[in-house]
């Protein structure tokens, strides 16, 4: 089993604009933990950093400064190259993570190769065959040879769900593996990842938007604004009782037939002393401790 | 931990095997068949002719004679088979097509490419490399070069070489932008995630998703340089140790094959060159559609059109005999 453990991760972009160059930080000092069997769902507004997080643990982006530590049960650090295998990621459109060009196999069989979890020929095939039916794509014979467009965007995204786990991830980072998805057939994807998180004990960051899914699928949810940690702690916690305006915002934005009219986010709305505070200072509402804290420390035991 | 299903022992029926091979080949119109004939034909007779035809050099007695029986093409000024040339030299201009289509689309495939994927620096002096030698004015570039070089090691290889250096940077060109898109796309990023080594993800990734680009610049070099090497023949720069077209115009043109009505001497090899490459851009054309669908669309739109106005045509008719009645 894998934890993950990031501590006050900090990601700078450089925005060159003629001569002139300005930073924008992406991610600012963001912590949080990822345990095995645990889901934390990372939720906040486009542009709030969640997917460079993502890129970060995926190491597709290296972080300005903070740490990603992948630590598995027997204490040892995941390194270089066993990382690919451990950590995975699923990626928000099914449409454009397979490529057009290869079949469905290709796209399972190559994590198997890469880390040697199968001999090449029959016995890859087999295991590719039994990745299939793990994600409910039945018969997995027949759809093995298919080429993506062949399929439906549910069964692109069990698809892009079996290639993450075929070299055997303990960490699964989901960037809205559901939001392209048709309304549905969103709960039969979110409840196969949660079935195979229970088989495989997988440590899963859930990233989101959407308060109803990360309520109904993760066990904590950390709310970013602006690349910062406003509020965290357990999913039912931290949407029953929000203590920070933006959460309190997000859950009025879903929509509502009672009420009318658009709500959005923007610094104006936090004129509380304490969220002004909290915005400024770093500073976020941990459910955990029951108490406004430094966003960059981690989460209070639990 | 891991719940697999039951190992299913029964052997799966195998499935025909599908790859994305099948969508990269073009829709088969007239005009590509058009296209598709003429290549194959002129490339059969510079492939075959050449064995079937006597010695393109022997000289005879029997000067400028006009087609006939013996001479299915007539004779040059000193008596050579002009069918016997054209075999030759139809051979000899395939090869340095072939050569620098190879050469050129290597060279543009490089440059744009691995550019483009790497980013940053090395795609910065590659960029720059390329946008040198798109600006550098072609023709006159190869004339210097070829005039450099002095006659007897000017070869078939140099002319290849000098024709592929000054025209694989507006191809690179056209691949560093195709691959700057393709390799934005998320399944790049999923494979690299799942730990493919760049290579592969270059060749294996990316590079089928922009094999109707590359071949559809292929094909435009290969016309692109056996205009060019016609062109430097003749001006009388070409390779000194082959016959091409452009050498059998160049004689055609010192023999005043013009100005003394041997039309049979200079209006094959002249047809030649304009019907392959007619028949190479009708390829092209079928190429394109490859990867712009919207052209196909355009062509069943208006296909469709068609069909539609025939058949409002023939209801006038008939609504019109019906009145007749």
């Amino acid at each position: 089993m894998t934890s993950v453990h990031v501590a006050d991760l900090v990601k700078d972009y450089t925005i060159r604009n003629g001569l002139k160059r300005t930073r924008l930080r992406a991610v600012d000092h963001v912590s949080l933990d990822l345990k095995p069997g645990r889901t934390v769902a990372l939720v906040g507004e486009s542009g709030s950093g969640k997917s460079t997080i993502a890129k970060i643990l995926t190491r597709m982006e290296t972080p300005t400064s903070g740490t990603v530590e992948v630590v598995r049960d027997d204490g040892t650090t995941v390194e270089k190259g066993a990382y690919r295998r451990e950590v995975q990621m699923v990626f928000q459109d099914p449409f454009a993570s397979l490529n057009p060009f290869h079949s469905i196999e290709h796209h399972i069989a190559r994590p198997l190769r890469i880390h040697n979890r199968t001999a090449a020929g029959e016995e890859t095939r087999e295991r590719v065959l039994e990745m299939l039916e793990r994600v409910n794509l039945t018969p997995a014979a027949n759809i093995a040879p298919r080429r993506p467009h062949e399929l439906s965007g549910g069964q692109r995204q069990r698809v892009a769900i079996a290639r993450a786990l075929a070299p055997g991830a303990k960490v699964l980072i989901a960037d809205e593996p559901v939001s392209m998805l048709d309304v549905s057939i969103r709960l039969g994807v979110l409840n196969l990842l949660g079935r195979l998180q229970r088989e495989d004990d997988l440590a899963v960051l859930y990233i989101t938007h959407d308060l109803a899914t990360a309520r109904h699928f993760s066990d904590e949810i950390t709310v970013l604004y602006r690349g910062r940690v406003v509020e965290r702690g357990p999913a039912d916690a931290v949407i029953l009782d929000p203590h920070h305006e933006y959460t309190k915002l997000l859950a009025a934005a879903a929509p509502d037939p009672e009420r009318l009219g658009r709500v959005t986010a923007d610094d104006s709305a936090f004129n509380d002393t304490v969220e002004r505070d909290a915005i400024d200072n770093g500073r976020c509402y941990d459910h955990f401790a029951g108490e406004w804290r430094e966003a960059g420390v981690p989460a209070a035991a639990r | 931990m891991t719940n697999l299903k039951p190992a299913n022992t029964t052997p799966v029926a195998a499935a025909p095997a599908r790859s994305g091979w099948r969508s990269l080949l073009p829709t088969m119109t007239p005009w590509l068949a058009i296209g598709l004939i003429l290549v194959a034909g002129i490339s059969l007779f510079g492939l075959l002719g050449p064995l079937l035809v006597g010695d393109p050099r022997q000289i005879r007695d029997q000067g400028l004679t006009p087609p006939s029986a013996d001479f299915w093409l007539g004779t040059t000024q000193t008596g050579q088979d002009v069918l016997a040339q054209l075999a030759f030299a139809t051979r000899g201009s395939l090869q340095i097509g072939l050569l620098v289509g190879v050469l050129a689309t290597v060279l543009s495939a490089f440059f744009g490419i691995y550019g483009a994927y790497r980013g940053k620096f090395l795609d910065d002096a590659f960029s720059l490399f390329t946008n040198v030698f798109l600006v550098i004015p072609g023709l006159p570039l190869v004339i210097v070069i070829s005039g450099f070089v002095p006659r007897e090691s000017r070869g078939l290889w140099t002319i290849a070489v000098v024709l592929a250096v000054t025209g694989w940077a507006a191809s690179a060109r056209v691949l560093h932008a195709q691959t700057l898109s393709v390799r934005q796309r998320d399944y790049v990023a999923a494979s690299q995630v799942s730990g493919e080594k760049p290579w592969r993800v270059i060749v294996v990734e990316i590079l089928p998703n922009l094999l109707p680009v590359i071949a559809s610049q292929f094909v435009f070099a290969v016309i692109a340089a056996i205009l060019g090497e016609a062109g430097l023949s003749y001006i009388g720069l070409g390779a000194s140790n082959s016959a091409t077209l452009g050498t059998m115009l160049f004689y055609a043109q010192n023999g005043f094959a013009l100005s003394l009505g041997a039309w049979w001497w200079f209006v094959p090899p002249g047809l030649m060159i304009a019907l392959f490459g007619t028949g190479l851009s009708l390829v092209n054309f079928s190429i394109d559609e490859v990867i712009n669908p919207k052209l196909k669309n355009l062509r069943q739109h208006r296909r469709r059109a068609r069909r539609a106005l025939r058949l409002e045509r023939d209801l006038a008719r008939t609504a019109a005999k019906e009145t007749d009645r």
